[in-house]
């Protein structure tokens, strides 16, 4: 029997408003990490994510010295880093890859250099780096939901164009579709999820949270609109769960977010093992029962 | 400069194609009619696939005046080698892609779309295939599958890149008839082939690449020619005619008459079966 006291300690996390504000801000950021890391795992762009955060970091470090806004300076430079990153990768010579791990390892190390020049910057280095969900004040709430509902607002309404070319890249323009804008505004939409998912996981953390929830929604499914959707649920449980658990077990709520969506993706794995053990058997057992009625037929 | 006539659908004249500045063909003048079925045969890297999407105007133009008529609803149907298999999506999702500019701003297809997909699926006998995902096709099915995208926009002109590669006999056959039946529909039919024996030899007009440029252009009487054929593909080609059929056969360099001008006639080892003459 559980008594009332430990179902009060249950419900302490929500007494608290940084803890409401935590628990708001990880569902969203998880929701829409995961609706934008669909298209990211299915075009491969998994790197591009990691390296986005990285590049962002450098403008979060560069908006902090200067004392300007940090939405608007992280988002100036991921913008600014997505351009460049589609202008390299244009060159033949120089591909896609090699073009995200020369400008974000650039833009990076351009916001390492800011915090050896300024050293007074450890708390908000740190901040940038593994995430502050904590510290979320409303008014960084507001801008988040803004930037949450901005970014599902882009999906919504390039939804058939952005399915097409992830789907079938190379035959998207013959139907009409401009790839290139299209690759260009995602790649902003992109770039302003990872400056939302900045304060609340941090840029070592940013990769885990768009990666997981896509391929254990892919793991479960083989249908698109169904893997968006279990993405998005997976996404927004395991934030608003993270930052619960943290609480009690006292471990930074960025971290505790990607663990839980680890331990998730841990469950699917287990769960297709055991499924397509499971169908292997009930082939086998079907293949034995139609040789024996074949022998007793003959 | 002379614009495209009212009894043409496309019209290449004088024309140099390629890919970042690099030209794939040059001098081609191709012109083709409404109603039309055609095929382009050339070896690998002829530019088969740079001159089939030059009518979808996606190959930079260096050179000459390249025209598809105003108008004109373009189905284009990629090699299945390029799509990504692992995909999760379903058969009548593919289908629906093709028709994506009807309510573009909107991420559902309406009803009324899904019963047009249904119909084309159905025309192509993949309706039961419906809801099951593409991965899960066999190779014709797959082929039928991207022909419903392509149908569901009710094209004039069906572009198809290599219908036939990785296809067995049987699904070979029933998609060149369902081609057939489409281009008697009225739709202007060009395709790519690597099959010169079960494919080109049946089409009412073949387009040979070879040398960068356009070697021949007619019926295949004409362009399956030994010479045609040994420049296109620089080695010496075996044509046996055989009642309507045509076979091409490759002949090693040092085989006798293998120039193509000098053949012996060719000599009939057995027939096994009179083949239906009810193709394309």
């Amino acid at each position: 029997m559980w008594s009332l006291r430990r179902i009060a300690t249950m419900f302490e996390p929500f007494e608290f408003g940084f803890m409401q504000r935590a628990m708001i801000a990880a569902t969203l950021v998880g929701s829409v990490t995961a609706a934008v890391g669909v298209f990211v795992i299915l075009r491969r762009l998994a790197y591009i994510g990691h390296g986005l955060a990285h590049s962002i970091f450098g403008g979060a470090v560069v908006s902090f010295t200067i004392g300007f806004n940090f939405f608007l300076g992280a988002s100036i430079w991921g913008a600014f880093s997505v351009f460049l990153i589609n202008q390299a990768a244009r060159r033949r010579q120089i591909g896609g890859d090699a073009a995200i791990g020369i400008v974000t390892t650039a833009a990076f190390a351009i916001g390492i250099a800011v915090i050896s020049r300024a050293r007074s910057f450890t708390r908000d280095f740190e901040a940038a780096l593994f995430g502050e969900i904590l510290g979320i004040t409303n008014q960084d709430l507001y801008v988040t939901t803004g930037m949450v509902i901005l970014i599902a607002l882009v999906l919504f309404l390039l939804w058939k164009p952005l399915v097409f070319i992830t789907f079938d890249n190379d035959v998207a323009e013959s139907y009409g579709i401009s790839v290139r804008w299209v690759e260009s505004i995602f790649s902003l939409a992109l770039a302003a999820t990872v400056v939302a998912a900045l304060q609340v996981l941090g840029v070592t953390l940013i990769a885990a949270a768009l990666v997981i929830p896509p391929v254990v929604a892919r793991m479960l499914t083989d249908s698109f609109p169904r893997m968006f959707i279990i993405a998005v649920i997976i996404g927004a449980l395991t934030g608003f769960i993270g930052v619960y658990v943290s609480w009690f077990v006292d471990v930074s709520s960025g971290a505790t977010v990607v663990l839980v969506q680890s331990a998730v993706f841990a469950l699917a794995l287990s769960w297709g093992v055991v499924e397509s053990r499971r169908g292997l058997r009930a082939a086998r057992r079907t293949e034995r029962l139609a040789g024996l009625e074949r022998s007793l037929n003959d | 400069m002379a614009t495209i006539g009212v009894d043409q659908l496309v019209r290449l004249e004088g024309v140099a194609l390629g890919y970042e500045g690099v030209v794939a063909l040059r001098d081609v003048d191709v012109q083709i009619a409404p109603g039309e079925l055609i095929g382009i045969v050339g070896p690998s890297g002829s530019g088969k696939t740079t001159l089939l999407r030059s009518l979808l105007g996606e190959p930079e133009l260096y050179a000459g005046t390249a025209e598809v008529a105003s108008h004109t609803r373009v189905g284009y149907v990629p090699q299945v080698e390029t799509v990504d298999w692992n995909f999760p999506i379903t058969v009548e999702q593919v289908a629906l892609l093709g028709s994506w500019r009807t309510r573009r701003w909107l991420p559902w297809s309406s009803r009324a779309e899904r019963n047009r997909a249904r119909t084309v699926l159905a025309q192509l006998g993949i309706d039961d295939l419906a809801d099951r995902p593409i991965r899960a096709l066999s190779g014709g099915q797959q082929q039928r599958t991207f022909l419903a995208r392509a149908l569901i926009r009710s094209p004039d002109l069906l572009l198809l890149d290599e219908p036939t590669s990785g296809v067995d006999i049987k699904t070979r056959h029933e998609i060149l008839h369902q081609l057939a039946a489409l281009n008697s529909a009225g739709v202007t039919v060009v395709l790519t082939t690597h099959d010169l024996n079960g494919v080109a030899s049946h089409l009412p007009r073949l387009i040979a690449l070879g040398e960068q440029t356009v070697l021949a252009d007619g019926p295949p009487s004409e362009v399956l020619q030994p010479k045609i054929l040994e420049r296109a593909y620089g080695q010496p080609m075996l044509v046996v005619q055989s009642g309507h059929e045509t076979y091409v056969l490759p002949v090693p360099e040092e085989a006798p008459g293998a120039h193509g001008d000098d053949l012996p006639p060719p000599e009939v080892v057995s027939v096994v079966a009179a083949p239906d003459r009810d193709d394309v």
